[in-house]
C-alpha cells in the first residue's frame, strides 16, 4: 500500500498540551535501581532529557529499557532513586504528563483508525464527533487521509504505527515515551517511518525518550544517545549525534561521519555487553 | 451453505433408516414392543400437522418461560461478571460459591421451588435462570480477565478512568466470550424449562409431554420433543447471527 510518508507541512499545529508549564517536558532520572525478585535490571542509572530534546536509549535485550519507560510513565515505581518530569515526582503526576507508544501498536480492533487516534480525547470526556474532527485534522497533515474509517486490520504495519503515534500525539502530553516503536516493521518501512517521525517532531516538538536496539535509528532520531550495559543496566557511554532528524534521512545516514559515529556506538555496546 | 450439506445428509440418512425400521415393524420386534409405542418419523410428522395448534399454544408458554428466564440470567450474569471483575474481594468471596453452586441438582430442587412459588411461571423462571446464570457469568468473567495488560497500560497513559478502560477495552474484549456463554445458556435453558414444567405446571410442552407419556401417546410425545429441539436450535442460531452483527472485528 503506497501512501505519502514524507515530512508533514511545517505550519505548527495547536495541540493543547494540557496547560503544562514550560519545564513540564524535562525528564530527570537520578540513581534509579530496580530488581524483579532476585534479578537486578537497573543499577544506579541517571539520565536527563531537556524539554523538546530527543533522548535515545540503546542497549542489549533485557537491560531494563522497557522497565525504565514504564517507570518514567509512572506505571511502575523504582526500588531506589527518583524520577521527575518537571516538578512532577509522584507516579500519578508523571502519568498525566507522559504518553506511551509501545512496540506493538495496540490499536483497538473494534474502533476505526480515527477513533483509535482520538482515544485520549474520548477518555477526557470529549464527544465522539469533536474527537473525530480533531483527529481528522492530524490525519490530513500526517498523510493518513482516506483511511479514517478503516479498521486497524485493514491497515499496513507502517500505517498502524502512524495511527498509534497520532494517538500518542493527540494526548497532548509534553513527554513521549517510545518503546522500540518500529521494531516490528520491515527495513524499508522502518526507514520511511523514521523520516516521518522526524518530520512529525519538527512540527510538534516534544520531549521524547526513545528506546531501541537499532543503533542507526537512535543516532538518526536522537539529540543524545545513552548506551546501556547488559543487565543490570547502567550508563556505558553518551553520544551526541550531529545529523539528528535531518530532512534527507538516506543521505544523512550514509555519510562517513555517521558511519564513524555508528562504529563508536557499536564499540560502546560491545563494551557494555562484556 | 456447503458446511450444512454433510450434517444434513447424515440427518436425512438417520431419519430414513428410522422410517424404514419402524414402518416394517423391525424396530418394534427387536425391542419386543407393540407397534404403536414405536412411532415412525412420518407418524410424528402427521401428529405435528394435526395437533399443530395445541403444540403451538404450549410451545409459546414454554418459549416465554425460556426467554424471561434467560433474560434474567443474562442481566444478573453480566452484572455479576463485571462486579467480580472490578473487585478482587468480591471475586474471592463469590467465585468459589458460584462454581460450587453448579453441583446443586436443579432437578431435585425443582419440586421445592414449586412448593414455594406455586404452579405459575415463577419456579420455571427460577430454574431456567439458575442454570443459565453459570455459563454466562463464568464466560464473561474469563473474557474480562483475558484483556491485554499492555492495552490497559496504554489506556492509562491516555488519561483513561477505570470506567473508560472497562467500556473501551475490557467490555469489547469480553463480548465474544459473553456470546459463547449465552449460546451455551440458551441451549440448556430449554432443558430447564422442561424440568420446571415436570415439577408442576398446567401448560407448556413439558406439561404436554407428561400427559402424553401417561397416555402412551408416543407420536405426540416425539412431536413435542421435535418442537423443543427446533426451538433450541432457532434460539442458538439467532444468538450466533447477532454475534456476527455485533462482533465485527473478528
Amino acid at each position: 500500500m503506497l501512501t505519502r510518508t514524507g515530512a508533514p507541512t511545517k505550519e505548527p499545529l495547536s495541540i493543547a498540551t494540557n496547560g503544562a508549564p514550560p519545564d513540564a517536558g524535562e525528564v530527570r532520572i537520578a540513581a534509579v535501581e530496580h530488581a524483579f525478585a532476585q534479578l537486578q535490571v537497573l543499577a544506579g542509572l541517571s539520565l536527563r532529557a531537556a524539554p523538546h530534546e530527543v533522548l535515545g536509549i540503546v542497549g542489549p535485550s533485557g537491560c531494563g529499557k522497557s522497565t525504565l519507560l514504564e517507570m518514567i510513565a509512572g506505571l511502575r515505581e523504582p526500588d531506589a532513586g527518583t524520577i521527575a518530569i518537571g516538578t512532577a515526582a509522584e507516579p500519578s503526576e508523571r502519568l498525566a504528563r507522559c504518553a506511551y507508544l509501545p512496540q506493538r501498536d495496540l490499536l483497538l480492533p473494534w474502533y476505526s483508525a480515527i477513533d483509535n487516534a482520538g482515544l485520549a480525547l474520548r477518555n477526557r470526556g470529549v464527544g465522539k464527533a469533536e474527537a473525530r474532527r480533531q483527529a481528522g485534522q492530524l490525519f490530513q497533515r500526517f498523510g493518513l487521509q482516506g483511511f479514517e474509517r478503516s479498521r486497524p486490520s485493514e491497515l499496513s504495519g507502517g500505517m498502524r504505527q502512524r495511527v498509534a503515534f497520532l494517538r500518542t500525539l493527540i494526548a497532548g502530553k509534553p513527554v513521549l515515551l517510545l518503546d522500540e516503536p518500529f521494531a516490528s516493521l520491515d527495513a524499508i518501512t522502518r526507514g520511511e517511518m523514521q523520516a516521518w517521525l522526524a518530520g512529525a517532531l519538527a512540527t510538534e516538538p516534544r520531549t521524547v525518550v526513545l528506546v531501541t536496539h537499532d543503533v542507526e535509528e537512535a543516532l538518526y532520531l536522537s539529540d543524545r544517545v545513552a548506551v546501556l550495559s547488559t543487565r543490570p543496566g547502567r550508563l556505558v557511554s553518551e553520544l551526541t549525534p550531529f545529523a539528528s532528524r535531518a530532512s534527507d534521512r538516506d543521505a544523512a545516514i550514509t555519510t562517513p561521519e555517521f558511519g564513524a559515529l555508528r562504529a563508536e556506538a557499536m564499540q560502546a555496546l560491545r563494551e557494555g555487553s562484556r | 451453505m456447503r458446511r450444512y450439506l454433510l450434517p444434513a445428509a447424515v440427518l436425512v440418512a438417520l431419519v430414513g433408516a428410522w422410517q424404514l425400521a419402524t414402518s416394517t415393524g423391525l424396530l418394534a420386534n427387536v425391542l419386543n414392543l407393540q407397534d404403536f409405542l414405536v412411532p415412525s418419523p412420518s407418524e410424528i410428522a402427521k401428529t405435528l400437522w394435526e395437533d399443530h395448534s395445541l403444540l403451538a399454544d404450549n410451545a409459546w408458554v414454554t418459549l416465554k418461560e425460556i426467554l424471561l428466564g434467560f433474560g434474567c440470567a443474562l442481566v444478573a450474569g453480566l452484572a455479576f461478571a463485571v462486579g467480580l471483575h472490578l473487585s478482587e474481594t468480591l471475586r474471592r468471596a463469590f467465585y468459589p460459591l458460584i462454581v460450587a453452586s453448579q453441583t446443586i441438582p436443579i432437578i431435585a430442587v425443582a419440586p421445592i421451588l414449586v412448593v414455594w412459588f406455586g404452579f405459575g411461571i415463577g419456579p420455571k423462571l427460577a430454574i431456567i435462570a439458575l442454570i443459565c446464570f453459570f455459563p454466562i457469568t463464568v464466560n464473561t468473567l474469563d473474557g474480562l480477565r483475558s484483556v491485554d495488560p499492555d492495552a490497559v497500560k496504554m489506556m492509562r497513559t491516555l488519561d483513561a478512568s477505570r470506567w473508560a478502560i472497562l467500556r473501551r477495552v475490557e467490555s469489547p474484549t469480553a463480548l465474544p466470550y459473553a456470546f459463547s456463554g449465552a449460546k451455551i445458556a440458551v441451549a440448556v435453558a430449554v432443558i430447564g424449562a422442561v424440568f420446571g414444567e415436570w415439577a408442576g405446571s398446567s401448560s407448556g410442552l413439558g406439561y404436554l409431554m407428561q400427559l402424553d407419556n401417561a397416555a402412551l401417546n408416543t407420536p405426540r410425545l416425539w412431536a413435542s420433543v421435535t418442537v423443543l429441539s427446533a426451538m433450541a436450535i432457532l434460539l442458538f442460531a439467532l444468538l450466533a447471527l447477532l454475534e456476527r452483527k455485533v462482533v465485527t472485528w473478528r
